[in-house]
């Protein structure tokens, strides 16, 4: 290959791309990072930064989500206060005995996969969370929950990787020989090459893996996050309603919000979660807005009296069967994903991107991909 | 009543009471909706009537205006052609199907809510000060340069007995003189600007006598007062423990930086400081309404490009009292026509067009002569706070940018907190950006107010309560 | 000269709140922010990370610099919130709520 300029070229300087970066830098590999914004100028800067176990359902996303758990204890050894690493642990909770019993399977079964998960009662939730309402049903505590700042953790991450960063600069095409295999990119100031690159767009993986000619359903799904006044601590874990996992999973396009209420180690509480499917509408909504604060105030009581400063929207990279493409893309060789993990992308980015790195360096994967390839879904564009 | 148009008018400043007044004498029942206990806005901003001022106009400028402005408020609230709602602190219009609410907590503890429902709404939201930062601009004794004057009309109280007013920006010559009729000992007015700046820009600045002879009324309350005036210089740090004792002066070069070997220190209690004003922007970005730099986009009616919505005053750009007088005046003709349903004649608002022409070329120039010191990021020391609610230094802003790939302001507050405190950035924001040497983009801050999430929380399942009850 | 004198301000009879325990005199009409600078008083919170002192910077209610805590609650604006007979204003300590 001529002007050969790396190993390989990272589309998408979010969590992902980070993730991807640092893993494939420490294999050996010569790594550019190249996205059209800021470095967390996506999903990442709008996200809460979860690394969950808890709300995921028996399958390889658990499986991607333990992986990237442990891979996450790793990296807070040596990053840990920079990014904010909080091992906090999540805690859900039920309103109702039916909510309860359903959460409780979920957790048996999650358990029996290699989740740790402690049955909490009724009476002794507020030992947990001394503000929870009182009168829930009970709930279930995950101790592999955790949290990172997700811009600190990106950038922090991109850092570590020695990765070269072009930032401000768009990809606008995909090199291909003349046996179809990637030689590289385009951009707005010139061309980049190498044989492998990988897209870590997020929401935006769908428009990059068309530049190679190949079709990859990645669609946004809206959510608001409310922040909160500076508090002392007062919510302790991640404390969300048995109800959230039943939205994450949902495929309506409607509007769903569902309580999530975390503390940060800077002081204000993050509330969420809402889920949307409305394109790339970066409009307000007041409504989405008082369902968000009246889950939380149901769960948090004592949030009534506490303010609000600021609202921010961002947008979930969505697939259809709501599992991320993570892999070699059969269709063109050289040409890898790492995108479309939905509201999850800042847990599984760890995860993610050991796996890429080991298939860039031509090793098995930790994970079978079969269940995360490319080409997964029937509709094809020609390529 | 007979249905007549609703307009909402969000702030009683000279802006929003010159549309009330134009929309009421055209039939439109205008809610005049401000957070203040009375009409006036920052410039005509009244003391408390607790206090009995009984000559408020020693504090004020353009006073005979601010009685026909008043004259006429008084006159359509007695005939029920105006609701004023005051203490109302709006938090975000919202666009609905059939028309416009406005969102407000309710006085000074702002902890419960308001609704007013609206066929149109002005936004009249003024604006706010501009202070970059310098080492020691955190020390209690420092305040804005609009403060101290806010503080004294509205309170009829000084900062301290020694003052030192600094910066750049027309309003710095009204603070000096006004703290010195006030009684305060004004050890000097320190501005950047060069007065060369001004001699070339005279023909646009000739184009508004009135506003040359008001400069001339300042120099001479100036030398009255016996102010001691320095172009040309900058506060290079203000000094103090636990509150101000003193500033450091230090004359510009050409370049914009401190010319070595100039630097004097005054002693003083107060430092009140400006670089010049803001626009509030923060409901019109709620509404998704266009914004050209740091202004509402308005066209030659007023209209923002949300339909329903009108912007006069500052937030369409800083251009003082006079200007938004004009565009008030504008607005309130161009929203009461259009809720009649009828094409308005903008013959019929030429005057006020053409005064609202002049005043923004006049203010053009103006903002081209005054200016902060070019280099005044290079003086900002990296243990120099920017962010003053986080606490976030100069280092680590500079930190973000070189070390973890931070172009833009959203970056740089997401990797260092800067911006994320109670005031979402609005007074850090121009030093977080010179600092970083990235664009001063707009804050997108959808919550124009800290809001109680109870508040949030109960209208989402009641109606908004319609409020008429405050008058 | 003074500012009251300067606008001839003929203020309703003074009353009495406290800062800190200390006893302070307001005029009817006054701010807490006001009242506090009337008797010298120019810092009354500290912050959150450094405990250092903070007033009025804005004085337009914009700031949040000049957070008080009035009767008991926390993060109050003391250039907005109006004096009144009796109050018990204190310095606010970092995020006003107790830990």
């Amino acid at each position: 290959m001529t002007n050969r300029l790396c190993d390989v070229v990272v589309v998408g300087a979010g969590m992902v791309g980070a993730a991807c970066a640092l893993y494939a830098a420490r294999a050996g590999l010569d790594v550019v990072v190249v996205d059209r914004g800021p470095v967390a100028g996506g999903t990442t800067g709008a996200g809460e930064g979860n690394l969950l176990v808890s709300d995921k359902e028996l399958g390889p996303e658990l499986e991607l989500a333990l992986l990237s758990g442990r891979l996450w204890t790793d990296l807070a050894e040596e990053l840990g206060t920079a990014i904010e690493y909080e091992p906090k642990g999540g805690v859900v909770v039920s309103a109702t005995s039916e909510g309860l019993t359903a959460l409780t399977e979920l957790a048996a079964a999650q358990r029996a996969a290699g989740v740790e998960t402690v049955s909490v009662d009724s009476d002794r939730l507020r030992d947990l969370e001394p503000y929870l309402a009182p009168g829930l049903a009970g709930g279930v505590l995950y101790p592999q929950d955790a949290q990172v700042m997700p811009t600190l953790a990106a950038a922090h991450l991109l850092r570590a990787s020695g990765a070269r960063l072009e930032t401000g600069r768009t990809v606008t095409g995909v090199l291909r020989g003349p046996d179809g295999a990637v030689r590289g990119v385009t951009t707005d100031r010139g061309d980049l090459y190498a044989p492998a690159v990988v897209n870590a767009a997020g929401t935006w993986g769908g428009e990059v893996a068309g530049l190679a000619g190949v079709h990859l359903p990645v669609l946004p799904r809206r959510g608001f996050v409310l922040v909160t006044e500076p508090l002392p601590r007062r919510v302790r874990h991640k404390v969300y309603a048995a109800d959230y996992v039943a939205d994450v999973a949902s495929d309506s396009a409607a509007l769903q919000t569902s309580p999530v209420v975390e503390g940060t180690a800077a002081g204000p509480v993050l509330i969420g979660a809402s889920r949307e499917r409305v394109g790339f509408d970066r409009s307000f909504s007041l409504p989405v807005i008082r369902a968000l604060a009246a889950g939380a105030t149901r769960l948090f009581p004592f949030l009534e009296r506490v303010r609000a400063m600021r609202t921010y929207l961002g947008f979930r990279p969505y697939m259809p069967d709501h599992l991320p493409a993570v892999g070699p893309d059969p269709r063109v060789p050289g040409l890898f994903h790492a995108c479309g993990h939905e509201g999850a992308g800042i847990g599984l980015a760890t995860g993610t991107g050991h796996l890429i790195a080991q298939v860039l360096g031509g090793r098995a994967p930790d994970l079978d991909l079969a269940p995360f390839r490319p080409d997964r879904f029937a509709k094809e564009a020609a390529s | 009543m007979a249905e007549r148009p609703r307009l909402a008018v969000i702030g009683a400043g000279p802006a929003g009471l010159a549309a009330a007044l134009a929309a009421a004498a055209r039939g439109v029942h205008v809610t005049l909706v401000d957070s203040a206990a009375e009409p006036g806005g920052q410039f005509y901003r009244q003391p408390a009537p607790g206090l009995r001022a009984r000559r408020p106009q020693a504090l004020h400028h353009q006073w005979r205006t601010w009685e026909r402005l008043r004259g006429g408020l008084d006159a359509h609230l007695a005939a029920g052609g105006v609701t004023h709602l005051s203490d109302h602190h709006v938090w975000c219009v919202e666009r609905e199907s059939a028309g416009l609410t406005v969102h407000a907590l309710l006085g000074p503890d702002q902890e419960r809510p308001a609704a007013v429902h609206a066929d149109a709404v002005l936004l009249a939201t003024g604006g706010y000060e501009k202070v970059l930062p310098f080492p020691g601009w955190t020390l209690p004794g420092v305040v804005t340069a609009g403060g101290a004057q806010a503080m004294l009309k509205g309170g009829l109280v000084l900062p301290g007995r020694r003052a030192v007013v600094a910066g750049s920006g027309p309003l710095l010559l009204p603070v000096a003189t006004g703290l010195a009729a006030a009684g305060a000992e004004v050890a000097a007015l320190v501005e950047s600007a060069d007065p060369k700046d001004f001699v070339r820009r005279t023909r646009a600045l000739a184009a508004q006598p009135a506003k040359l002879a008001e400069g001339a009324g300042y120099a001479a309350a100036l030398l009255r007062h016996r102010i001691p005036v320095r172009t040309r210089h900058t506060v290079v740090a203000a000094h103090g423990g636990e509150r101000l004792e003193a500033v450091s002066v230090a004359a510009l070069d050409a370049e914009g930086r401190p010319v070595p070997g100039t630097e004097r220190r005054i002693a003083c209690d107060t430092l009140a400081v400006g670089h010049g004003m803001l626009p509030h922007t923060d409901l019109a970005e709620g509404l998704g309404c266009r914004l050209d730099g740091p202004n509402v986009h308005v066209d030659d009616e007023q209209r923002t490009d949300v339909p329903g919505v009108w912007a006069a005053g500052e937030a369409t750009g800083i251009g003082g009292a006079a200007l938004s007088l004009a565009e008030g005046h504008i607005a309130g003709r161009s929203i009461a026509a259009r809720l009649a349903g009828t094409e308005p004649d903008p013959r019929a608002w030429a005057p006020a067009a053409r005064a609202r022409t002049r005043t923004r070329a006049f203010f053009a120039a103006l903002e081209g002569a005054y200016a902060p010191p070019a280099r005044w990021a290079e003086q900002v020391t990296d243990g120099t706070l920017v962010c003053r609610c986080e606490e976030v230094t100069a280092g680590a802003v500079r930190r973000a940018v070189g070390e973890l790939g931070a172009g833009d302001l959203r970056t740089v507050k997401l990797l260092t907190r800067a911006g994320m405190g109670w005031c979402q950035g609005r007074m850090c924001a121009p030093g977080v950006a010179g600092v970083a040497g990235c664009e001063l983009a707009p804050g997108r801050r959808l919550l124009a107010r800290p809001v109680p999430l109870g508040v949030l929380a109960t209208q989402a399942a009641d109606a908004p309560d319609e409020d008429t009850s405050a008058q | 000269m003074n500012p009251l004198d300067l606008a001839r301000a003929r203020p309703g009879t003074p009353f009495t709140l406290t800062f800190d325990e200390r006893r302070i005199e307001a005029l009817p009409g006054q701010t807490v922010a006001a009242a506090l600078w009337s008797a010298g008083i120019t810092s009354w919170r500290t912050t959150r990370d450094e405990g250092r002192p903070r007033g009025v910077f804005c004085g337009i209610g914009v700031c949040f610099d000049c957070l008080v805590t009035v009767d008991g609650r926390p993060n109050q604006r003391a250039c907005l919130v109006p004096a009144e007979s009796g109050a018990e204003i204190r310095t606010q300590e970092g995020t006003g709520h107790d830990g």
